[in-house]
C-alpha cells in the first residue's frame, strides 16, 4: 500500500549536504504491522516525516495505493488515509481533548463517543474530554492523547514517532496494551517507530535503519534475535532493573 | 421584539445571544433611545433624571436572576454617552449581560461610549458578561470606548467576562476595581482585531482588603495591520493575592504590546504577573494538517480555540 522507492533526504551544511535519509526503498503491505527500529539519530523519524508529508525527499518517490504522493502536502495526504502520531505531541492552549478528536474524526462526535477513544488508550475518559491540550497535561498523558487522535482517523496507514520516548516506564507498560489491542483488532496497516523489544515483538516485518540506510529488513522472527540485547531493541524491565 | 429592526435585531443576538424578549429584567437602547424595558420584583430599572443613561437596583438577596441591558447603534454617524450605574445589594446571586452592537452601512463614524459603575454588596455573587460588536461595510469607523469601575464590599464576588472579537475599528476600554476584605474578582478579556483596528484596555485592581483576590487574564489575537496594548496594574494594598496573565498571538503585520504592573504596598501581599506574546507555532498546524484541515483552517482552528 505504502512504496518508498529511492528516497534521499539531504540537509545544508556547512560544506556541501548531508544525507540524513540515503537512497531508502521499503514497502509497507495492507494490514502489515511494521515495525523501525535502530540507533537514534540514524533518520528513522525523518522518514516518518517525510511519509507524513512534513519534509519532501530531495529525490525518489512515494506510492500509496499505487497514486504518486511525491507532491501532496501534508493535508491532502492525511485525506487519503495516511495518520501521523507525532514523538513530542503539540500543545494547544484552550484546545480542549474533545476537539482535537471531534477534528481527527472529521465529525461532531458524542462526548460519549469521543470518550471511547480515550478509554482505549487508558485514559479515564471523563477526567480528560473537557481539559485543554496546554501544559496543564504531562507527556504520558499527551502521548495517549495523541494516539487516541490517531486511532479515532481510523486510517489506511497510521504512523507512530517512538510512543515510548518521554513518558514513564510504567505508563508505557501500559501503552503497549494499546499497540497489541491494535494489532489484533487494526484494519489498515502500521508502522511504528521503537526500540522496544515488546513492540518489535508483535511485529510481521522489521526494518533497521542506521546511518540514512536499511541495514536489515524482514520478518520479525528472523531480525529480532539478530539485534536483541543491541540498541535497537531495549527490553524495558532490564533496562529498569539495571537503573536501580 | 417591539421597536427592533431587522439589523438590530442581528446585533443583538450576536451581542446577547436574544432572539426574543429576554427573561428576567432588561433594558434595550437603540440608537439612542430607549426601545423597550421590563423590571422584575427584586430587580428595578430606571432612567436617570438627566437622561444620561439608566439606574440599576437590585434587592438585596436577589438570587439566580438575570439582567440584560444591549445597546445597538444602526444608524451611521450616531454618537453617544451613556451613563449606567449598577446598585446590587447584599447577599445576591445575578448575572449581568452588557454588550454593543454597531452596524456602520455610511460614511460618517459611529461611537458609543460607555461609563458603568457597580456597587457591589456584601456577599454577593454576579457574573458580568459584556460583548462588543461591529458590522457594516461602510467608510465609517465603528469606535466604542467602555469605561467600567467595580466597587466591591467584604466577601462580594465578581467575574467579568469581556469579549469583542469582531468589526470594532476602534476601543479604549478602561476597567477599575477595588477590593475589600474577602472580595475575589475574576476578569477574562478575549479580544481580536483585525484591518487597522487598533484596541486599548487598561485593568487597575486595588487590594484593599485582607483576603481579597483577583485573577486577571487576557487573551488576544492581533491579526493584518492591527495595534493593541494591554495594561494590567494590580496593587496590593493588603494581605493579599493578585495574578494577571497575558498571551498574545500575532500574526501579519500587526503590534501588541503587554504591559503587566504588579505593586505589593504590604508585605503579605502576593502578586504574580505572566505575558506572553508569539506567532502561532508551525507544529501546531502541522499537527491539524496531519488531522485533514488545510493550513488556513488549522489557523482558524487554532486562534478560535485561543479565544474561546
Amino acid at each position: 500500500m505504502l512504496t518508498l522507492e529511492n528516497i534521499s533526504f539531504d540537509v545544508p551544511a556547512e560544506k556541501g549536504e548531508i544525507g540524513i535519509i540515503r537512497n531508502i526503498s521499503l514497502k509497507i503491505e495492507d494490514n502489515q504491522f511494521l515495525v523501525i527500529t535502530g540507533p537514534n539519530g540514524g533518520g528513522k523519524s525523518t522518514l516518518a516525516r517525510l511519509i507524513a508529508g512534513i519534509e519532501k525527499p530531495t529525490s525518489g518517490r512515494i506510492y500509496f495505493d499505487g497514486v504518486d504522493i511525491t507532491e501532496k502536502n501534508i493535508t491532502e495526504r492525511a485525506n487519503m488515509g495516511i495518520s501521523f502520531a507525532f514523538q513530542q505531541p503539540v500543545r494547544f492552549k484552550g484546545v480542549q481533548v474533545l476537539d482535537l478528536i471531534r477534528l481527527a474524526a472529521k465529525k461532531k462526535l458524542a462526548p460519549a463517543d469521543a470518550c471511547e477513544y480515550l478509554s482505549e488508550v487508558g485514559l479515564c475518559a471523563k477526567d480528560y474530554i473537557n481539559r485543554e491540550v496546554n501544559s496543564s497535561l504531562s507527556g504520558g498523558e499527551l502521548k495517549r492523547i495523541e494516539i487516541a487522535t490517531v486511532l479515532a482517523r481510523g486510517s489506511r496507514l497510521s504512523v507512530f514517532d517512538e510512543p515510548e520516548a518521554g513518558i514513564d516506564l510504567w505508563s508505557f507498560q501500559n501503552l503497549i496494551q494499546v499497540f497489541e489491542k491494535m494489532r489484533r483488532q487494526t484494519q489498515g496497516s502500521i508502522m511504528i517507530i521503537s526500540h522496544q523489544e515488546r513492540i518489535l515483538n508483535i511485529a510481521d516485518r522489521i526494518v533497521v535503519i542506521a546511518d540514512g540506510q536499511v541495514t536489515k529488513e524482514g520478518p520479525k522472527d528472523r531480525i529480532l534475535p539478530e539485534i536483541l540485547g543491541t540498541a535497537s531493541a531495549v527490553d524495558a524491565c532490564k533496562f529498569y532493573q539495571e537503573d536501580k | 421584539m417591539q421597536g427592533i429592526d431587522e439589523i438590530q435585531l442581528r446585533l443583538l443576538e450576536e451581542i446577547a445571544g436574544l432572539h426574543e424578549v429576554p427573561e428576567g429584567a432588561f433594558n434595550i437602547r437603540a440608537n439612542g433611545q430607549l426601545a423597550t424595558r421590563h423590571n422584575t420584583a427584586h430587580i428595578e430599572i430606571v432612567s436617570k433624571e438627566d437622561g444620561t443613561g439608566i439606574d440599576i437596583h437590585i434587592k438585596p438577596h436577589t438570587k439566580k436572576e438575570s439582567v440584560h441591558i444591549p445597546v445597538v447603534l444602526s444608524q451611521s454617524g450616531l454618537t453617544e454617552m451613556v451613563y449606567n450605574d449598577f446598585y446590587i445589594g447584599e447577599d445576591c446571586d445575578v448575572t449581568i449581560v452588557a454588550g454593543c452592537g454597531i452596524h456602520n452601512g455610511g460614511d460618517a463614524a459611529s461611537q458609543h461610549d460607555g461609563i458603568h459603575r457597580f456597587f457591589v454588596g456584601k456577599n454577593s455573587r454576579v457574573k458580568y458578561v459584556e460583548k462588543h460588536y461591529g458590522s457594516g461595510d461602510g467608510r465609517g469607523k465603528r469606535i466604542m470606548n467602555p469605561t467600567t469601575e467595580v466597587h466591591m464590599e467584604e466577601g462580594g464576588y465578581m467575574e467579568m467576562e469581556m469579549v469583542q472579537i469582531k468589526g470594532v475599528d476602534s476601543t479604549k476600554r478602561s476597567t477599575a476595581v477595588d477590593l475589600a476584605a474577602d472580595a475575589k474578582l475574576v476578569i477574562k478579556e478575549r479580544l481580536l482585531t483585525h484591518g487597522t483596528q487598533d484596541a486599548v484596555s487598561e485593568i487597575i485592581a486595588n487590594l484593599n482588603g485582607d483576603g481579597s483576590s483577583a485573577n486577571i487574564l487576557s487573551r488576544s489575537v492581533a491579526k493584518e495591520d492591527s495595534t493593541q496594548t494591554f495594561i494590567a496594574k494590580i496593587y496590593g494594598n493588603a494581605k493579599c493575592a493578585g495574578h494577571t496573565e497575558c498571551d498574545s498571538i500575532i500574526m501579519d503585520n500587526a503590534k501588541v504590546s503587554s504591559i503587566p504592573e504588579i505593586t505589593a504596598n504590604n508585605p503579605d501581599a502576593a502578586l504574580i504577573h505572566e505575558a506572553a506574546i508569539g506567532k502561532i507555532a508551525g507544529e501546531q498546524i502541522i499537527k491539524l494538517m496531519t488531522l485533514g484541515l488545510t493550513e488556513q483552517e488549522a489557523e482558524a482552528q487554532i486562534v478560535n480555540g485561543f479565544l474561546k
